[in-house]
């Protein structure tokens, strides 16, 4: 999972640093070559990904506490495998960008440490409560179906280890994005108390999961930077076009009716919302969402109630090594 | 009418299989409970692993339990509508996380018991039980693998640890006689060749669990008294709230497809 609206750069690229090779090196980037951990990077490029790379990874992990929130109550024993398995796919997600993000240069534990501070920021659409199974539904549907519009582009990403990261993690959220819509097929094709589950749930979802696109291009500040370095290769507003384009046919499937009265199709065939409440989306990511505190409270007590636990392994390890190395000597 | 429980026509092999299944859905359910609530993202991944197998193992048993009764019972029924009274898992599964030590225990002793449980049922004289058994010995070896790994680090870690996984060992201990229990009903199996007899493993069970406690410079207890009641329902007062939370939507829903 990931949010567009997170992965703006620094814009300054500019610096002090060897002109010669920073042109050498956007001219990698315009012949299309993937940059490695081991090339020179303009140091604001590092950042800018380190800082995108962790923090999809963080989303990746605090992702998985809104659907664990159902684990244990699935209606179902092949639900509930299916969610957990879904949910540790997304642990999985979290380990694999971290590792990418960790080529850059910083450590997973640093950067884990920057998202317990509420420093580092991940999806606000994880603040939001999953009341209802129906929730499990529509996240699978339309947040992980936003996410893979997001993520595509990003297998072409100009650095080598993040656009390989989400291939793998692409193939797994279609998945899921399949799975979340079957759960709604079978809502809306089950009992009118099901089926209004599944209503109630896209009316509190839909506003939320188009904001996950970000801010409308005419703010989006710093996009231009990430496009010329090809992290970036769609704005937020065509993304954000192309997913509403694909939802709507999807919605009508359903049979369910998208909270937005005002929306219509243009005569290139796309549909037009209604404006965003941008100041619910300003709320969120200030920490004012319904979940902001739930979720941190949830990670950082893992976290914290882990530590022993991690203290162990290490002095284990530790006894382990200092043993081995007394009987190297004997 | 469908909110009611289902009723269950025990028959010895029916009853058998309900057992092993419930074991495996219980335990299966607590590990889910860590979910995202792990020490480490490393752990979060092998808990969830471990609760998947658990969970595969309990919907082949209990499909086969529903095969055998021969009724219009299911997985689903079986698992979300029998009230805490119906069901037969030993105690050790339902008792609750605690912190991670005591879920590393509770997964030791019971997964040092299921891989040669597992290992020797291979050999039943009942085609699905010997099937079920080949896939179930494999996932239960790396379940022992990984929870004699963490018993070690944590008895030979820091003080902290070591305290934590002995209090685990302490309280636990009194749940792993249940395992090794035969009553008349599954006497029966275990003369005709379709089960095994628990009895005979529990030397091994001991040598394995002795080994590795021994190891982590742990100790197990003196006392060698040992709860029971879980095959029959009698169950400690924690099931019935796992149960509540595993089944509420199916009881709020009565007859619903999900």
């Amino acid at each position: 999972m990931y949010t567009q609206a997170l992965n703006s750069s620094d814009g300054d690229d500019r610096g002090v640093e060897d002109v010669v090779r920073a042109n050498q090196f956007q001219a990698r980037i315009d012949a299309d070559e993937r940059i490695e951990p081991n090339d020179w990077m303009p140091a604001a490029y590092r950042k800018t990904l380190t800082r995108q790379i962790s923090q999809h990874a963080h989303s990746e992990i605090v992702g998985m506490l809104p659907e664990g929130n159902w684990i244990t109550r699935a209606p179902s024993l092949r639900r509930k495998a299916a969610l957990l398995a879904k949910v540790q796919d997304e642990c999985g997600h979290g380990l694999y960008l971290y590792a990418a993000a960790e080529t850059l240069g910083t450590s997973r534990e640093e950067l884990v440490d920057g998202m317990l501070s509420g420093k580092a920021k991940y999806s606000s659409i994880f603040n939001y409560p999953t009341l209802t199974w129906a929730d499990i539904g529509t996240i699978g549907w339309l947040v992980d179906g936003a996410a893979i519009m997001n993520q595509i582009p990003l297998c072409r990403c100009s650095y080598g280890p993040y656009a390989r990261a989400m291939i793998r993690v692409c193939k797994e959220e279609s998945f899921h994005q399949r799975q979340g819509f079957e759960i709604m097929v079978t809502l809306c094709r089950g009992t009118a108390e099901q089926k209004a589950m599944a209503q109630n749930a896209l009316d509190r979802w839909w506003w939320p999961v188009l904001m996950m696109f970000g801010p409308p291009d005419q703010v989006s500040r710093h996009s231009d930077t990430s496009t010329k370095w090809k992290i970036k290769r769609f704005s937020n507003d065509e993304l954000r076009q192309k997913f509403i384009d694909a939802t709507v046919p999807q919605a009508e499937f359903l049979g369910l009716t998208i909270p937005d009265p005002g929306m219509k199709q243009n005569e290139n065939g796309n549909w037009e919302h209604s404006p965003i409440d941008w100041d619910e989306f300003k709320q969120v990511l200030a920490g004012n969402g319904p979940c902001n505190r739930d979720r941190l409270a949830a990670r950082r007590k893992a976290h914290e109630e882990g530590a022993w636990v991690r203290e162990a392994a290490m002095a284990y390890a530790e006894k382990r090594k200092s043993r081995q190395l007394a009987q190297a000597a004997e | 009418m469908a909110t009611a429980n289902i009723e269950v026509s025990e028959t010895p092999l029916v009853l058998y299989a309900l057992r092993r299944a419930d074991d495996a859905l219980i335990l299966g359910h607590r590990l889910s409970e860590w979910c995202g609530h792990a020490p480490a993202m490393e752990e979060d991944m092998a808990l969830a692993n471990m609760g998947l197998d658990l969970l595969g193992q309990a919907r082949e048993l209990y499909t086969y339990a529903a095969k055998v009764e021969g009724k219009d019972n299911d997985e689903d029924k079986f698992a979300y509508l029998r009230d805490v009274r119906q069901y037969r898992n030993l105690l050790l599964v339902e008792q609750p996380n605690g912190d991670f030590a005591r879920t590393m225990v509770r997964q030791f002793f019971y997964a040092a018991f299921a891989d040669l449980y597992w290992r020797a049922m291979m050999a039943s004289s009942d085609p699905t039980f010997a099937a079920i058994a080949a896939k179930s010995e494999k996932e239960s070896a790396y379940h022992l693998r990984h929870s004699s790994e963490w018993i070690v680090r944590l008895g030979d870690g820091t003080e902290e640890s070591h305290r934590r996984a002995q209090d685990a060992i302490d309280d636990l201990w009194a749940y792993t006689g249940e395992m090794f229990v035969v009553d008349d009903s599954e006497r029966g199996l275990i003369d005709a060749g379709i089960a095994i007899d628990p009895a005979a493993l529990r030397p091994r069970w001991l040598r394995t669990v002795t080994g590795i406690i021994n190891e982590a410079t742990l100790a197990l207890p003196k006392s060698d008294w040992m709860q029971q009641g879980g095959r029959v329902g009698s169950h400690s007062e924690h099931l019935g709230h796992l149960l509540s939370e595993l089944q509420s939507l199916q009881r709020t829903f009565p007859g619903a497809t999900w």
